[in-house]
């Protein structure tokens, strides 16, 4: 297998779809599903604690890698603001008929506007694609992390992962 | 000489933990601190922590440290900042230079040496040039005091302070021109390497700095790969412009006040060095004499303030607040907790690391 | 190099009182209570010493306390720590040459 998390920093597709949470292509058409990129056992499970529908589940030790039930999870993007790594977002790939919807964790500032375009980036940071920013959310409950969503070209759905910081 | 039953030297995550748990068990306690402030280095901890709820996984460690310090207050808790401890008898007396001012002497029933550590540093050309500095300062600068340490910087290590820090230094405003880890895996946890990664940062495994280049103050780095041995590829040198060079080699417990109480220690490379020997109570072989946090083997805030809390409980039960019933339900809470921390790939080490030294204490005991 | 004004979790720069202290004869604005060493890295100011046998460049390098690289002379005392003292209004800091040399004896007056 190809595995790059350990040597480039950011985890190979294969790597991803060896990880027990990661949607196989069915679960994409059901609607905006959140997408778990944690494949190393640490210590961590507020994803499980925060979800309002259970559809995350860490257990017991709390380094078990996390598991969803895709026909559970709604998309709501808690999960996403809460996990410690900023490694969930929620992705919705039917969003138009021709564009998907991301929603990711950003901790940067400038904050894009809602309808700005942004270069949408890769695991690698590089750019894939332009978007078009849908919704800046914050919350005092997600503490500083900022839920952007942005529409973009549909046929990028597994590259995009994040929007180029800005400033 | 003013007395008191248990003092706590070092006021950050592990000290306040124990110095909260001995309080609440009824005990007179002091904390001393060399620093103006408490908290230790909690305070710049502005990412979110993990573990689960009742490790405060989600919040933010600066939080976490105003949590701490108001139960510190809550529970009347007298703590000297400005105090360096720097003397500690076989009869537990301890010496403070107060306020920065005045040399006393206190007498301590217990003492919890919760002193911290230290960061390492790795020696290359230009290392001593100004705009070198441990990533612990570059932290330092930017989360406590809003100061922008460089522009372009290089971190050395891939640990996850190496790239915790890459991180903050890119929410500060700063670009991180990479981060070299001389091993041929990367040390920190995947979701923080990803992290950085998709901002664009790359990463530079097999390589280390060979050479800081400037004048008066560091104006770029030289990179060089190593081979299976660890030597300079010759050929494979890189010159990445930069104005910092962030070290992030990993950290040392802080031990001299444990070596003058004359605790026994024992070495523990995965720990960070040399380690005083202690039990499941967190006592060393002097007896009562406790230690918790990063002096008793590097691990992460969270895993020090359980075993502050572990150090205190201990510390409260040998003076008599606790009956044996009691203290063993908190003390098995504790450990429970601690394990919760100390298991999958990155956690399991630590914890094989720790039972070694709880069984050299006991090899120690029946020597 | 610079101040952090706006910082995605530490939010805006709310510290308004300042002190003016003096570093080399130059006067610099720092923010009551903040170390030496952040208030001159703000500043620009990256060296703070020489070194005594190879008149060699140092600045700030642990920022805790323990390595003693960012010494400069403060109101006439040499060795001083600049990352754990803070300013305070009027504040004389000086890079310092080798090992420094005191300046004032203990009525605060130079000598």
């Amino acid at each position: 297998m190809n595995k790059t998390l350990k040597t480039i920093g950011a985890p190979s597709m294969e790597e991803l779809r060896c990880s027990a949470a990661f949607p196989e292509k069915k679960d994409y058409q059901r609607g905006p599903i959140a997408i778990i990129e944690c494949t190393e056992e640490i210590p961590c499970n507020p994803c499980e604690t925060v979800c309002p529908k259970g559809a995350i589940k860490v257990g017991d030790p709390i380094t078990n890698l996390p598991t969803i039930d895709f026909d559970l999870c709604s998309g709501c993007g808690i999960c996403a603001a809460k996990c410690p790594g900023l490694a969930i977002y929620i992705l919705d790939v039917n969003y138009t008929e021709n564009e998907a919807l991301i929603m990711f964790p950003f901790e940067y500032l400038p904050f894009p506007e809602r309808g700005e375009t942004v270069s949408l980036v890769n695991r690698l940071g590089d750019t894939v694609c332009p978007g078009r920013v849908e919704s800046v959310l914050s919350s005092k409950s997600y503490d500083h992390t900022t839920l952007i969503s942005v529409a973009f070209p549909k046929q990028y759905y597994e590259d995009v992962v994040s929007m180029k910081k800005l400033g | 000489m003013k007395k008191y039953e248990v003092v706590v030297v070092g006021a950050g995550p592990a000290g306040l933990s124990a110095a909260i748990e001995c309080a609440r068990a009824g005990a007179k306690v002091l904390v001393a601190d060399e620093n103006n402030k408490p908290g230790g280095q909690l305070f710049k901890q502005i990412h979110k922590f993990f573990g689960s709820k009742e490790h405060k996984a989600g919040v933010r460690g600066i939080y976490i440290g105003e949590q701490l310090l108001k139960e510190t207050e809550n529970l009347s808790i007298e703590v000297w900042l400005g105090s360096e401890v720097c003397g500690i008898d076989a009869d537990k007396s301890v010496w403070i230079i107060k306020n920065k001012e005045e040399s006393c002497c206190v007498k301590a029933e217990r003492i919890i040496i919760a002193s911290g550590a230290t960061e390492n540093s790795i020696a290359f050309e230009g290392w001593t040039l100004p705009g070198v500095m441990g990533a612990g300062a570059a932290q330092t600068m930017m989360n406590c005091y809003r100061v922008l340490p460089g522009k372009r910087v290089l971190m050395i290590g891939s640990g996850n302070v190496g790239v915790i820090v890459s991180y903050q230094l890119l929410q500060a405003g700063a670009e991180v021109v990479g981060i070299v880890e001389a091993a041929s895996a990367l040390g920190g946890y995947g979701v923080h390497t990803a992290k950085v990664r998709r901002a664009g940062v790359p990463f530079y495994t097999g390589y280390t700095v060979k050479r800081g280049i400037g004048e008066k103050y560091i104006e770029a780095a030289e990179i060089v790969k190593l081979d299976s041995d660890w030597k300079h590829i010759p050929g494979s040198e890189k010159i990445l412009t930069a104005d910092t060079i962030c070290l992030a080699v990993g950290l040392t417990p802080l031990i001299e006040l444990a070596w003058l109480a004359g605790c026994r220690f024992t070495y523990s490379a995965k720990l960070g060095g040399h380690i005083p020997v202690h039990n499941k109570y967190m006592e060393t072989t002097v007896k009562g004499i406790y230690i918790a946090g990063d002096v008793s083997g590097i691990e992460e805030a969270s895993t020090a303030m359980e075993e502050g809390r572990l150090a205190g409980i201990s510390a409260a039960w040998s003076l008599g607040y606790y009956d044996d019933q009691e203290a063993e339900i908190l003390i098995e809470e504790e450990w429970r907790k601690l394990n919760l921390l100390r298991c999958g790939q990155f956690g399991v080490n630590r914890k094989v690391s720790k039972d070694e030294i709880l069984n050299k204490w006991e090899e120690m005991r029946n020597e | 190099m610079s101040r952090i004004k706006e910082h995605p979790i530490l939010g805006n720069e709310i510290r308004r009182k300042k002190v003016t202290i003096y570093c080399d004869n130059r006067e610099i604005k720092a923010y009551e209570g903040e170390m030496i060493a952040a208030a001159l890295i703000a500043n620009g100011i990256r060296t703070f010493r020489y070194t005594k046998r190879f008149d060699k460049p140092r600045g700030l390098y642990c920022g805790i306390g323990r390595c003693t690289d960012c010494v400069m002379t403060v109101n006439g005392i040499p060795n001083v720590r600049t990352c754990i003292t803070p300013v305070e209004e009027g504040m004389v800091i000086t890079t310092q040459e080798g090992l420094g040399c005191w300046e004032r004896s203990g009525d605060n007056e130079k000598i």
